[in-house]
């Protein structure tokens, strides 16, 4: 059969062709291009000789023999679709070969069906290459499609890795972030404590000039009546002399009325001091029977000169009310005085507020006055500042025992004053309340348990 | 010849006794004391004998000095009675408003009772 040496030639250019993709042997090459060229020239003898009866065979020997290998070799396991696509053939022919040398007349007789044989064969082959064909083509999709997918896939990991460098970018940053908050926040509770602590320092700095003052009256007592008593002793001196005895008797009574009050303000700027030096400590945090009557008086003339010092104009009336049947309550009496004098100086500051503006508009009725009063409810004691100011709006009421709120300009007030005697008298078990009536008054109300 | 000393410090009541004694004893000098503005402004009505100097405090709650001051200058406009203000040491801005309202003369505290001794003789 013709086709035997093309289908010959075809394979083994496949086999070149796989074993040059598999195996990178340069040998087997050179061995199959010779095998090549040797069937074409065999071909080209068989053309011209009468040699077909031997090559015929060489053919046959030929093809079975590359059929064997190509399915012995795993190497060579794409070659067997072809192979099974013309072995039918091949082995009609090899059939019709064989009867025609080893029996005649069989041959004769089947040779019409084995012509009619070759007819399928030929179809087999045409349906199985059509088949490898179809087979090769969706190989070549699903290999495509895998290729397509790995792309993607690559690709997906590539931008996977993309991503979590980011997200690693993006975490250190909020752990910086985070660090730094802690860090202003660490600084944040440092500086609120010491905004505390200069709130305290301001409500001390108001007193020393109040305080100033007040040691100023009982300090020139001393003086004087010292100085009056040393000229006393010297009349003494010459009354016993004269020997006016009751004259002598009547001078030192009158030394002795002196030496008292002498005694009686140099207590009292002691008392001035101590209750200074009790402001400044850091509260004792231990509670004392005290007199809430005295701390009231106290803390409302410290507040008062202390503002007089300040402003020169500042002139408000202060009055107070105290109940004499309250006994001593127990407080930690720097603590409810430095409450008072937050009251008291607020109060102060919105009546002189007032006052101001009512002496720069013109009217002269407005009498600013702040008063304070002690009475004893129950089991309880209430203090009450009561100012005649302009009240409390209503959106300002919500706010005012809030730390750091205030309505007095920048810089001259730190708004925790209201926010620290609302906690204190809250740790006293008591309560800080405010009334207001807008445009008139505002009364702030402590109520303290007394045991 | 009354002086009208008004000051809320009630000892100063028995330092001006003191520092005067001799004075008050001979009859040279008669002391009055008001312990409140107010109360200076109803003594002065009722008083017999008007006074003749009338010293007193500025600091002083409820009827400052300075309001006292600008009560006695609208009933008198001129001395007598004298007005005489005690001013803290330092306090020029109620010095100065003092003045404007008619104060005759100053004293810083604390009080000079040689200089006042000289002065109160002076002018009674």
């Amino acid at each position: 059969m013709i086709l035997e040496p093309f289908v010959l030639l075809f394979i083994i250019w496949h086999i070149r062709k796989n074993l040059r993709l598999l195996l990178p042997n340069t040998h087997w090459n050179k061995k199959l291009i010779w095998a090549m060229i040797g069937i074409a020239i065999l071909f080209i003898l068989e053309r011209t000789l009468p040699i077909t009866i031997v090559t015929k065979w060489i053919w046959h020997l030929l093809i079975l023999g590359i059929g064997y290998l190509i399915f012995r070799l795993p190497v060579l396991e794409r070659m067997r679709t072809i192979i099974i696509a013309v072995l039918p053939l091949i082995i009609i022919n090899i059939i019709k070969d064989l009867l025609k040398i080893i029996y005649l007349p069989l041959y004769e007789k089947v040779d019409n069906y084995l012509d009619f044989a070759i007819v399928f064969a030929l179809a087999w082959m045409i349906a199985m290459l059509i088949r490898s064909n179809k087979q090769n083509k969706a190989l070549k999709k699903e290999r495509q499609k895998t290729l397509a997918e790995e792309e993607r896939n690559k690709f997906i990991s590539a931008q996977k890795e993309k991503l979590e460098l980011i997200v690693e970018e993006r975490t250190a940053e909020i752990t910086k972030q985070k660090d730094e908050l802690m860090h202003a926040f660490n600084e944040l509770t440092n500086t609120q404590a010491q905004l505390i602590q200069s709130e305290k320092m301001a409500s001390l700095g108001e007193l020393t000039a109040g305080i100033a003052h007040e040691i100023q009256n009982p300090l020139n007592f001393v003086n004087n009546f010292s100085e009056v008593n040393t000229e006393l002793i010297d009349e003494l001196s010459e009354e016993v002399d004269k020997g006016n005895l009751d004259e002598v008797k009547t001078i030192a009574k009158n030394i002795k009325e002196n030496e008292q009050k002498i005694n009686h303000h140099g207590k009292r700027a002691d008392a001035i001091v101590k209750g200074m030096l009790l402001h400044s400590r850091s509260s004792s945090g231990v509670k004392e029977p005290t007199d809430i009557n005295a701390l009231c008086d106290e803390y409302l003339r410290l507040a008062y000169h202390g503002l007089r010092a300040k402003d020169k104009s500042f002139n408000a009336k202060f009055e107070t009310h105290f109940d004499e049947g309250i006994g001593k309550v127990k407080i930690i009496p720097q603590d409810i005085g430095r409450v008072i004098l937050n009251l008291i100086t607020n109060a102060f500051y919105v009546v002189d507020d007032k006052s101001s503006s009512a002496k720069a508009s013109g009217e002269t009725k407005y009498e600013p006055t702040v008063s304070i009063s002690t009475k004893k409810v129950g089991k309880k004691v209430e203090i009450k500042v009561l100012d005649n100011g302009n009240g409390i709006p209503k959106k300002v009421l919500e706010k005012i025992f809030q730390p750091f709120f205030t309505t007095k300009p920048t810089g001259q007030g730190t708004g925790l004053g209201l926010s620290l005697s609302y906690d204190i008298v809250k740790a006293h078990g008591g309560e800080l309340s405010v009334e207001t009536k807008e445009g008139k008054e505002t009364t702030f109300t402590i109520k303290l348990p007394i045991g | 010849m009354k002086i009208l000393v008004v000051d809320d410090e009630r000892d100063v009541k028995l330092l001006f006794q003191q520092r005067f004694r001799k004075e008050i004893k001979s009859g040279a000098l008669n002391f009055v004391f008001a312990f409140s503005g107010e109360d200076a402004l109803s003594i002065m009505k009722t008083m017999e004998q008007k006074a003749v100097l009338i010293l007193s405090d500025i600091n002083m709650p409820g009827m400052s000095g300075l309001e006292l001051l600008e009560q006695i200058r609208m009933n008198y406009e001129k001395p007598p009675p004298m007005v005489m203000m005690i001013t803290a040491y330092g306090d020029e801005e109620n010095r100065s408003t003092a003045k404007r309202l008619g104060a005759d003369d100053f004293l810083t505290k604390p009080l000079d009772f040689a200089l006042l001794k000289n002065i109160l003789l002076n002018i009674v």
